[in-house]
C-alpha cells in the first residue's frame, strides 16, 4: 500500500460502499456474498474512495457496479477487460476492478481477457465462475463440465471446458487466486491481496447459481466435504488440509501426490511449502489443475509474481520522451521538419 | 540551362510514376512532390498501389503508381490524366497507358523491355516497336544499365544498386521540369546519416538521371513557375497525418490528455503510427488486440476524462458498431475516424470509396444517432479532425469522421496553424459539486450532459448500456422514460446544427444546376464547376463536410437551383439520405464505384448533358 491515507480513506467503511440500490440477484445466489466481500476488502486497501472505478460487462454478476457507491461502468458483453484497460491506461492513479463471469470473460471476451493478462495492466478482475449462463437462463458456458446437460446441450456438452487459471498461466499471468463464494473470510483476504498487487490480478471465485446450476461446486464447497476437498494455500506455509490437517501435498517426480502425515513415515517436513512468488509457473499450474475427488482444489493466492506493469511502462516511456524531446507543444511539432515560407 | 533544349512554360503538369511495387515509385513520387512544394508550386498527389506488398515481379497486378499534379495555378486534384508517364517495365506501361493524355510523354526503362518482361506483362509484340504508341512522345532510357554503370565502383552489392534505379528516373523528371535537385540531396543526407554510402549512391544516380536527360537533346524542358500562394509558413501533409495533428491540437486546446486505442488496418494505420510518435505531447497510444478493444479502451479513457479517439477503416467500423452504441448510450465524447476503402467486406483495401456513409449514419442497433462528418481534402483533414473533437467534447456524444484512402494517402501543402488561432473548446467537465448537481444534468441549449470524471470527490456515479432515468441516470425500464431518452439523444445530435457552419455554394449562387458532393470528391467537383462556370454555364457546387446534422441552410440552398445532382463514389448513399431527409427536392445522381476518384472529364460530360436539357 503506497498511497498516503487521507482523512477520508481512514473513515471509509463497507457501509459507504453500498449504493443504496436494491440488490436484485436471486435469493441464495453466491453474488451477494462476493459483493459483501469486496465492500469489506476495499476499506482495508486504503485507497481514496473517489479513485475506485468498477467496470463490468454483461451477465448476472455484471450488475455489480450498480450496487457499489463508487465510479462504475456497466458495459457490453465481453468487453469489460478492454474498457477497464482504457480506464487504467488513461489515468493510472485510479484503482480499477473488473467484475465478470465465465461467459463474459472466457467466451465472448476471451480475446480481451488473455491480452489484458499478457500485458499485465494493473487492474483487478473478479471472475465469478458458476459454469453456466445465468442471465440468459441456463445455457452451457466455456467452463461447464463436459457432458453436463443444459438447455443448449440436451445430450450433454461435447466441449472440453477451460480452467481459468490455466488460461492465466498460458497468457503469462502474474497473479492468480481462487476462492469459494461461501468462505467470506478467505475471499475478503484474497481480494485485499489482489487489490494491493501491481499487475493484472485474476481472482476466480467458485460461485453457485441457485437457479440454473445448483450445486455445481458442491463437491468442493459443501460444509461436510470442504476440509478434505480444499487446500488453502498461504505464502510460506506447508500445503496441509483435511479435517485433522494431517493431509498434505508432496511432489513425486513430475506429479503432485496427496499424502497423510504419520502414514508410511511421512512427516510435515516433506510437505510442499507454498511459494506464490516463484517465477517458474510449473508448480502453480499443477496446483491450479488439481481436481476433486482425487485432489483438493487449491484455494488462495496461487501465483503472485512481481513484474513491471504495462501502465507503469507506458507512463515511463512518456516521461522519458517528454524529458528528451525538443517538442514541448503542438506549435513546436508543426514548426519542426521541412517547412517553407511564402512571402 | 542547356541552350540546345526547347523551353516552354506551363501552368500545370501531371506526372505519373509507375513500376513494380518494389521499384520505389512511391518514394520517387513523394520526393518529386516535396521538391515541387518547396520550389513553390501548388501540389496534389495520388498514390495508387496494389494491396499485395510484393506481387509477382513484372506482372500487371504488381504495378504501383504515384501521380502528382503540380502547378503555378490552383491545384484541387491530382489530375485526371498525366502529361508524363514514367514506366519502369512493360507491365507498368500496359496498365498505366489509360491514365496518359493523348500526345503525352512516356519515359521507359528500355532495359526492362526484354522478351521475358513483355511476355510477363502480356504483350504479344513490343509496343515500343509495333507502332501502337505513335500518338505519344517516347523517351527511351537505359535506366537499369546506367544505374549499374554509375555505381559499379561504389562497393555496393548488386541488389542495393538495383534499388536506386528509381532515382535515375526521378533525375530525368527533375531535368525535364527544372526541379531543385539539392532539396532531394539533403533528404538523402538526413535519411542515411549513418550510411553515407547509401546517401552518396542515391545522390549520384539522381544526378546521373538528370545529366542523362540533359545530354539527350530530344527532351523538351518545361518550366512550371511557382504559384501565388497566401503568405505564411507551409509544410506538406497527407490526410492521415493532418487528421492525427488535428486531434493533437484539439487535445492541447481543450487541455486534455489524448488517448488513441486502435488496431492496424489499411488505409488508417498511419494515424495510429503518427500518434504513436508523439508521446512528447502526452499522447497515450495503445495498439490493441482487435478493433473492438480499440474502441473499448477509448470508451474507458473517455469516462476518465481524456480526449478519446479510435481510428479504423470500413470493416473495422463494422466491428466497433456495438461499442459506438454504448458511447451513445453513456453520452461520452468519442471521435471515431473511419478512413473509407472499397467495400463490402475486405473489398479493395488500398482503393478509395465513399461507401461507409450509411454504416456511419445507421449501422447500430436501436435509434442511435451519431454526429457524422467528412474530410474534404488532405490538408483539410486537420480542421475536420479538430472540429470532430470539439463537437464530441462540447456535445458529449460520439462523432464519426469519414475520410478515405484518396485524401488519407494524398498530400498537399498545408498552411501551418497556431494553436492560439484555433476555435475555443469548452468541455462539459464539472470541477466541483455545486447545488443539486447530477452527472445527467443537461445544458439547456445543447442538451449535453455534465462530464463527471473519476477522482472527483462526492460525485460518484454509475453509468451503463442500460436505458437511464432522465433525471438521475440510474438504470430504468420505464416505458415513457425510454421514449423521452431516445428523443433526447436524437434532439441532442440535431441541435449540433447550431454549432456548425452554413453550407457555402461555390460558383453560381442560384440558377440551373447545383452539384452536390460530400467529403473527398471536393477537389474534382470544384475543378469542374469552376471550369464550366468559366465557360458560361450556370452551375454551383455545395460540398458537405457536415452530414448529420446537415447545415441549417441546406434546404434554402437547394431551393435556389432548378436541378440538383448528387455525385459520390458509391451506389447513392448520400442522395438517398437526402431523399428522405429533404423530401421536397428532386435529386439526380452520378455514381462511380471503381475504387478510383472521379475524373474531371467524366463529370463535365455528365453535367453538360444535364445543362443542355435545361
Amino acid at each position: 500500500m503506497t498511497d498516503v491515507l487521507s482523512q477520508d480513506t481512514l473513515t471509509l467503511s463497507a457501509k459507504d460502499l453500498k449504493s443504496g440500490l436494491e440488490v436484485k440477484w436471486c435469493a441464495g445466489c453466491g453474488d451477494h456474498a462476493i459483493l459483501n466481500c469486496l465492500q469489506n476488502a476495499l476499506p482495508k486497501l486504503g485507497h481514496k474512495h473517489e479513485d475506485i472505478v468498477i467496470v463490468s460487462g454483461i451477465g448476472c454478476s455484471s450488475r455489480f457496479p450498480y450496487y457499489m457507491n463508487t465510479y462504475g461502468m456497466h458495459t457490453i458483453h465481453g468487453r469489460a477487460s478492454s474498457i477497464a484497460s482504457g480506464v487504467k491506461l488513461a489515468n493510472s492513479k485510479l484503482h480499477v476492478w473488473q467484475i465478470t463471469g465465465d461467459g463474459d470473460a472466457l467466451a465472448i471476451g476471451g480475446n480481451h481477457f488473455i491480452h489484458t493478462v499478457r500485458r499485465n495492466i494493473d487492474i483487478n478482475v473478479i471472475l465469478f465462475n458458476n459454469e453456466i449462463y445465468g442471465l440468459t437462463k441456463g445455457q452451457y458456458s466455456p467452463t461447464t463440465k463436459k457432458g453436463h446437460i443444459t438447455k443448449t446441450s440436451p445430450q450433454g456438452t461435447i466441449e472440453i471446458p477451460f480452467n481459468p487459471g490455466e488460461l492465466v498461466i498460458g497468457s503469462k499471468g502474474k497473479f492468480f487466486a481462487r476462492s469459494v463464494d461461501n468462505n467470506l473470510a478467505i475471499t475478503t483476504e484474497i481480494l485485499v491481496e489482489a487489490g494491493s498487487f501491481k499487475g493484472t490480478s485474476i481472482v476466480e471465485i467458485l460461485q453457485n447459481c441457485v437457479i440454473f446450476n445448483q450445486g455445481t461446486h458442491a463437491m468442493v464447497t459443501d460444509k461436510d466435504v470442504k476440509d478434505d476437498r480444499q487446500v488453502i494455500l498461504k505464502q510460506g506455509q506447508p500445503m496441509l488440509f483435511g479435517k485433522n490437517r494431517n493431509k498434505g501435498l508432496v511432489l513425486r517426480g513430475l506429479e503432485l501426490e496427496v499424502v497423510t502425515i504419520g502414514e508410511n513415515g511421512i512427516t510435515e517436513k516433506e510437505i510442499l511449502v507454498h511459494d506464490a512468488k516463484m517465477v517458474n509457473p510449473s508448480l502453480h499450474l499443477m496446483l491450479i489443475n488439481m481436481k476433486a475427488p482425487d485432489f483438493p482444489v487449491a484455494i488462495g493466492v496461487i501465483r503472485a509474481v512481481d513484474d513491471i506493469t504495462y501502465d507503469a511502462e507506458l507512463e515511463q516511456q512518456i516521461t522519458d520522451v517528454k524529458a528528451n524531446s525538443k517538442i514541448k507543444s503542438v506549435d513546436d511539432l508543426f514548426a519542426a521538419g521541412d517547412i517553407w515560407e511564402v512571402k | 540551362m542547356n541552350k540546345n533544349t526547347i523551353v516552354k512554360e506551363l501552368k500545370k503538369v501531371t506526372i505519373r510514376f509507375t513500376g513494380d511495387s518494389g521499384d520505389g515509385m512511391q518514394l520517387a513520387g513523394m520526393l518529386f512532390s516535396d521538391a515541387s512544394a518547396l520550389y513553390g508550386n501548388n501540389i496534389s498527389t495520388f498514390p495508387d498501389f496494389p494491396s499485395e506488398i510484393r506481387a509477382p515481379q513484372g506482372t500487371v497486378s504488381g504495378v504501383s503508381g504515384f501521380q502528382v499534379h503540380f502547378g503555378h495555378s490552383k491545384i484541387d486534384t491530382p489530375g485526371d490524366h498525366a502529361d508524363v508517364l514514367v514506366a519502369m517495365n512493360p507491365a507498368a506501361l500496359k496498365i498505366s497507358l489509360q491514365w496518359l493524355k493523348k500526345g503525352g510523354t512516356i519515359i521507359v526503362d528500355i532495359d526492362s523491355f526484354t522478351e521475358k518482361d513483355l511476355a510477363k506483362a502480356g504483350y504479344l509484340t513490343n509496343p515500343l516497336e509495333d507502332g501502337s504508341l505513335s500518338d505519344y512522345q517516347i523517351i527511351v532510357a537505359p535506366i537499369t544499365s546506367q544505374t549499374h554503370e554509375i555505381l559499379k565502383d561504389s562497393g555496393l552489392d548488386n541488389k542495393s544498386i538495383h534499388k536506386t534505379k528509381n532515382m535515375f528516373a526521378l533525375g530525368i523528371t527533375y531535368y525535364m521540369f527544372d526541379r531543385p535537385i539539392e532539396i532531394t540531396e539533403v533528404y538523402f543526407e538526413k535519411k542515411f546519416k549513418e550510411k553515407a554510402g547509401f546517401a552518396a549512391a542515391n545522390k549520384k544516380v539522381l544526378r546521373g538521371g538528370y545529366n542523362f536527360a540533359g545530354n539527350v537533346h530530344a527532351i523538351e524542358r518545361v518550366i512550371v513557375p511557382p504559384a501565388d500562394i497566401e503568405k505564411g509558413f507551409y509544410r506538406t501533409v497527407n490526410g492521415n497525418q493532418a487528421t492525427a495533428w488535428g486531434l493533437l491540437a484539439a487535445a492541447e486546446k481543450a487541455q486534455l490528455q489524448l488517448f488513441l486505442g486502435s488496431y492496424p488496418i489499411t488505409p488508417a494505420s498511419d494515424i495510429l503510427q503518427e500518434l504513436a510518435k508523439h508521446k512528447a505531447l502526452g499522447a497515450h497510444v495503445v495498439q490493441c488486440e482487435d478493433e473492438i478493444a480499440g474502441i473499448c479502451t477509448s470508451i474507458g479513457a473517455s469516462f476518465v476524462g481524456n480526449l478519446a479517439v479510435t481510428s479504423t477503416s470500413g470493416p473495422g467500423l463494422s466491428l466497433k458498431s456495438e461499442a459506438i452504441g454504448l458511447a451513445v448510450m453513456m453520452e461520452l465524447p468519442l471521435v471515431i475516424v473511419n478512413v473509407q476503402r472499397g467495400g463490402p467486406s475486405t473489398g479493395l483495401p488500398t482503393k478509395t470509396e465513399q461507401s461507409d456513409l450509411m454504416q456511419a449514419l445507421y449501422g447500430r442497433n436501436g435509434d442511435c444517432p451519431c454526429i457524422v462528418m467528412a474530410g474534404l481534402t488532405s490538408a483539410g483533414c486537420f480542421e475536420s479532425a479538430y472540429m470532430a473533437a470539439k463537437l464530441a467534447l462540447e456535445h458529449m456524444t460520439p462523432v464519426i469522421l469519414l475520410t478515405d484512402g484518396y485524401i488519407a494517402n494524398g498530400s498537399q501543402p498545408w498552411k501551418i496553424k497556431k494553436v492560439s488561432e484555433l476555435p475555443e473548446i469548452r468541455t462539459k467537465r464539472v470541477a466541483k459539486k455545486t447545488g443539486n448537481h447530477t452527472p445527467f444534468m443537461r445544458a439547456e441549449d445543447s442538451l449535453a450532459r455534465n462530464w463527471v470524471i473519476p477522482g472527483q470527490k462526492d460525485m460518484m456515479y454509475r453509468i451503463g448500456g442500460l436505458e437511464k432515468d432522465y433525471v438521475t441516470g440510474a438504470a430504468s425500464h420505464d416505458p415513457k422514460n425510454h421514449e423521452k431518452m431516445v428523443k433526447t439523444r436524437d434532439e441532442k445530435v440535431k441541435r449540433v446544427v447550431n454549432s456548425i457552419p452554413d453550407i457555402e455554394v461555390v460558383g453560381e449562387q442560384s440558377g440551373d444546376l447545383l452539384v452536390v458532393g460530400w467529403g473527398s470528391t471536393y477537389g474534382h467537383l470544384l475543378s469542374v464547376v469552376r471550369k464550366m462556370q468559366g465557360e458560361g454555364y450556370n452551375v454551383g457546387l455545395a460540398q458537405f463536410a457536415y452530414i448529420n446534422p446537415l447545415p441549417k441552410n441546406t434546404a434554402e440552398v437547394f431551393s435556389r437551383f432548378k436541378k440538383i445532382i448528387v455525385c459520390e463514389l458509391n451506389l447513392g448513399q448520400f442522395v438517398n439520405y437526402l431523399r428522405f431527409t429533404l423530401q421536397q427536392f428532386q435529386y439526380l445522381q452520378y455514381n462511380k464505384i471503381q475504387g478510383l476518384p472521379f475524373t474531371q472529364e467524366e463529370l463535365k460530360k455528365e453535367f453538360s448533358n444535364i445543362l443542355d436539357t435545361i
